[in-house]
């Protein structure tokens, strides 16, 4: 039977993952996806210790995650398509008219 | 070895290798594609943790709404069919951040374990099934629930808001 630290192991590798893609890519959905990565990497933080003390408020955190990341989905993409339609990009370096 | 480890290995090693996919990749689409099998690999991951709920559900919204939410802007923006250069930026300055992230996950890690193995409590300690959940969500979580769903209106209307070209216009046609 595997431990719970396998799978916190698993979540900081994902969590890592993520981090460096949201940090190496160009593109704003590419971020996004990686944005993903990491909260799901911290969701299956929070089900293997919810798992691990027997009570289900880590689940709840959980699935309050997902919502929340559904909502800024929604939100971050029009954003995008915003900056799309009056920049003609989609890439994050294109965006720099707040840049000093 | 038992189920639970190949499970585990099998599933972890389908997430790892498909979340480098999605950060790798040159084509666009595919990294969409590569974070469905990523996100697929941790529901199942859910599921071997008794998080019945929690794993059909990530399979709803993510897999089913997010990903397609990303491939509609995908295909509403620029939408290059093949393999593009300009996805990655410089990246030492970012790897090292991100290495450093990594290791620190990593230091966190060993220093909360110390190379000790705890065993997951045996038998149906924490069944994530929607009753169950369901009862937990609505005895002792009913605010922050609530609170959710005024959220979820919020970024509906928002984001209608937002993509309207005639409101943005009209407005900024009154600030001139």
């Amino acid at each position: 039977m595997p431990g719970p630290e396998h799978y916190v192991a698993l979540s900081a590798l994902l969590f890592t993952i993520g981090a460096v893609g949201v940090l190496v890519r160009r593109n704003a959905i590419v971020l996004f996806m990686c944005i993903e990565l990491m909260l799901n990497a911290a969701n299956l933080a929070l089900v293997t210790f919810a798992r691990l003390h027997g009570d289900l408020n880590g689940q709840v955190m959980a699935f309050f995650v997902m919502v929340v990341a559904a909502a800024e989905v929604v939100v971050g993409l029009a954003i995008i398509m915003l900056i799309f339609r009056t920049r003609r990009s989609a890439s994050v370096d294109d965006s720099n008219l707040l840049k000093y | 070895m038992t189920v639970a480890d190949v499970l585990l290995l099998g599933l972890g090693a389908v997430a790892v290798g498909a979340g480098l996919c999605v950060v790798t990749t040159a084509h666009l689409v595919r990294a969409g594609l590569y974070l469905v099998v990523c996100l697929g690999a941790l529901a199942g991951m859910f599921l071997v943790l008794t998080a019945e709920l929690v794993a059909w559900v990530q399979v709803l919204i993510y897999v089913g709404a997010v990903v397609v939410l990303l491939l509609f802007a995908v295909m509403l923006t620029r939408a290059p069919i093949g393999a593009s250069g300009d996805l990655d930026r410089p990246g030492w300055p970012g790897l090292l951040v991100g290495a450093g992230a990594g290791l620190g996950l990593a230091a966190l890690f060993v220093d909360a374990y110390r190379w000790t193995s705890v065993s997951l409590p045996d038998g149906p300690d924490g069944p994530g099934s929607a009753g169950v959940l369901g009862g937990e969500l609505f005895r002792s979580w009913v605010l922050p629930f609530e609170v959710l769903s005024v959220l979820l209106l919020a970024a509906l209307v928002g984001a209608i808001i937002v993509s309207r070209p005639d409101v943005g216009a009209s407005d900024r046609g009154a600030e001139r």
